[in-house]
């Protein structure tokens, strides 16, 4: 019984990490109807920088609040600038193209970027590039046992509770912005339909730009929190995470923010479970899987909407 | 000429002149080498075209199908190794041997093709890239985790029996296959779904019935290529069959121009051959291996790269939709072409 309220708090504190990749996915599915293959490797070059600043800030500073903060600070920074420059760059030119086109385009951007990081690269003395080696990402935050049940039978960890925490703020703040002020009234206004949205005065691009920023900004959030749980820190991470916050905002329903937590939370518990009861080598299997069986009998997801596609 | 001899036409031109190379560079096993690595490439790259470029579904999975292809191969062929037909001169029952266990590769693999495509190619775009690619990871990790197929460590000792005329002559096979795809109404129906799947629907063309055997002949001949491969490297690992390979094949692909078979022919050529020719000039020139090394890592996002710069600069590709002869040069000298 233990064991299995164990894997449940484990997958759930997975899933949370999953969840906010995730949202990164569904709003910009939300707006564009891309999906932006891209957002993975985000990620990744997120925890790279946090990691590199965390290196410069010295174990000291980067364990203190001050020094976290600003190691998040930087890391999202950075991912909502580069964000900004894919959609810039790769995306907007073919906003009006085949969708075929887009696609390609994200596929050939999640690659680039994920294997540019492979090759490692100096400049004088500065790494400007990591290359393959996977490295330790430094521990800003402690592991301690913040919470222990009986005869460790069920241990919570910090870094749970603080991802946790980090990742249901975050989802809050989000679910306002959407909601609750102008700006997400114009991004949903765009996700509506873009073209009416223009000629109603909203600045799309600019709305658009904005949307990728905050989503790349998130995914290095997430990155962070799993770069924490995981402890290494590798080029190919991005893509296998990046794919499985893909199914968890696909499960849920894509362009919907609840649908993309729920469809999370449900891979970080199957992960969790099959890794605890049957082998941890089958857990990348497992969420491709899953999301198999869930297009075959609910394409559209838990919460999404059946649409009719129109000649 | 009677429609059916001319369909042997190509076959009557390649097998002489595929002996003829192979018995001239008997002597060079390193241009042996490179020519089964492009051929593979070339096989895997036209069969990708029918489903990616043909039929404009982007299934970016095609490695897995091979890997289907390779390791089913390979198990026939290493359990029938013992064997040899009685009859036959020991040279010739190994072909056949191998030719065998390669059909059987290729038809597990287009079961596989069947199996993936019915419930999949109902989903569109975005959708069926991913569950392709969630099948090729799946088909990785069974492999990683059954005993028959040397889990991680791959299958070895896989009989070396592909030479450069069974390579290449599969090649012919898969492209006139394709052309001849490409040609027939089977062929305009998949160009009509690849232009607006809606009207083609109105139009009475069964999508699904079309699109599935679409997948079904590209992964069949994917299967076809992984056998090959199998039976050259004598090695087959699962690494060999990642999203890295996928994405090798799926460049090809959009280089050449989505549609076109001549397209997909010389992106797979040159994709494959300048990376060597890269590693070999580097090699050259600095004289070190780290440079070489380098060469072989820059691959991959350049790749990346390409795809971008090709969708921004010349979403077509290559040749677009066109084949060689419908160049203007080739047009002139073919007289107007067809």
């Amino acid at each position: 019984m233990s064991e299995l309220v164990q894997h449940i708090i484990n997958g759930l504190a997975a899933g949370t990490i999953y969840a906010l990749v995730a949202l990164g996915y569904t709003m910009v599915y939300g707006v564009l109807k891309l999906i932006n293959f891209a957002h993975g490797d985000v990620m990744m070059v997120g925890v790279y920088v946090g990691y590199a600043s965390a290196k410069q800030m010295g174990r000291e500073f980067s364990q203190s609040f001050l020094g976290i903060s600003l190691v998040f600070l930087m890391a999202m920074c950075a991912c909502a600038v580069l964000g900004f420059l894919i959609e810039r760059f790769a995306y907007r030119p073919l906003r009006e193209k085949p969708k075929l086109t887009s696609l390609i385009t994200a596929i050939g951007m999640s690659f680039f970027i994920s294997y540019s990081f492979q090759v490692e690269t100096k400049i004088g003395d500065v790494t400007v590039l990591p290359g393959a080696a996977p490295k330790a990402f430094p521990e800003i935050i402690k592991p301690t046992e913040w919470l222990v049940f009986g005869d460790r039978d069920i241990v919570i960890w910090n870094w749970q509770v603080v991802s946790v925490v980090i990742a249901v703020a975050l989802m809050a703040a989000l679910q306002y912005l959407v909601f609750r002020t102008r700006f997400g009234m114009a991004m949903r206004a765009v996700s509506f339909d873009h073209k009416s949205a223009g000629l109603m005065g909203i600045p799309v691009d600019r709305v658009i730009a904005l949307t990728f920023m905050l989503g790349s900004a998130l995914a290095a959030g997430a990155g962070l929190l799993y770069a924490l749980k995981d402890t290494l820190v590798q080029p190919l991470m991005g893509v296998t995470v990046g794919l499985k916050a893909f199914v968890a905002a696909v499960i849920g329903g894509i362009g919907h923010v609840p649908g993309a937590v729920v469809g999370a939370l449900a891979l970080g518990l199957v992960e969790e479970f099959v890794v605890g009861y049957g082998s941890s080598t089958w857990r990348d299997a497992v969420a491709f899987a899953f999301l198999i069986v869930v297009l075959l009998f609910k394409p559209e997801g838990i919460f999404g909407k059946v649409t009719a596609e129109k000649v | 000429m009677p429609g059916f001899l001319r369909g042997l036409v190509p076959f009557a031109i390649a097998v002489p002149v595929l002996l003829l190379v192979q018995w001239a560079t008997s002597n060079a096993p390193f241009f042996v080498i490179l020519s089964l690595t492009v051929g593979v490439n070339v096989a895997l790259a036209v069969s990708l075209n029918i489903v990616n470029g043909m039929t404009g579904q982007f299934s970016i999975g095609h490695a897995g199908f091979m890997a289907v292809g390779a390791y089913i191969a390979g198990v026939v062929s290493k359990a029938t190794a013992v064997f040899g037909i009685s009859f036959l001169p020991e040279l010739i029952s190994d072909q056949v041997l191998y030719s065998v266990s390669l059909v059987v590769g290729a038809s597990v693999a287009g079961l596989f093709g069947f199996l993936v495509g019915l419930p999949s190619l109902r989903l569109k775009g975005d959708y069926l890239a991913i569950v392709t690619l969630g099948f090729g990871e799946i088909i990785r990790v069974v492999v990683q985790n059954t005993e028959v197929f040397g889990r991680a460590l791959g299958l070895s000792g896989v009989p070396q029996r592909t030479t450069l005329f069974s390579c290449w002559f599969v090649v012919v096979i898969v492209v006139v296959v394709a052309r001849r795809i490409r040609g027939s109404s089977h062929g305009r129906a998949l160009l009509a779904i690849r232009e607006d799947e809606i009207a083609a629907e109105a139009m009475g063309v069964n999508t699904t019935a079309y699109k599935v055997r679409a997948f079904v002949v590209a992964s069949f001949f994917a299967g076809l290529a992984g056998g090959v491969f199998a039976h050259y490297q004598s090695i087959v690992a699962p690494s060999s069959f990642g999203f890295v390979k996928s994405m090798e094949i799926v460049v090809m692909v959009v280089a050449g121009g989505l549609g076109s078979t001549t397209g997909a022919v010389i992106a797979a050529v040159l994709l494959t051959l300048l990376p060597e020719a890269l590693r070999s000039a580097f090699f050259a020139f600095t004289g070190s291996a780290s440079f070489a090394e380098k060469a072989e890592q820059i691959r991959m996002p350049i790749y990346g790269l390409l795809l971008v710069v090709i969708m921004l600069v010349r979403p077509q590709g290559l040749f677009g939709s066109r084949e060689l002869w419908d160049m203007q040069p080739f047009k002139r000298w073919l007289g107007g072409g067809k």
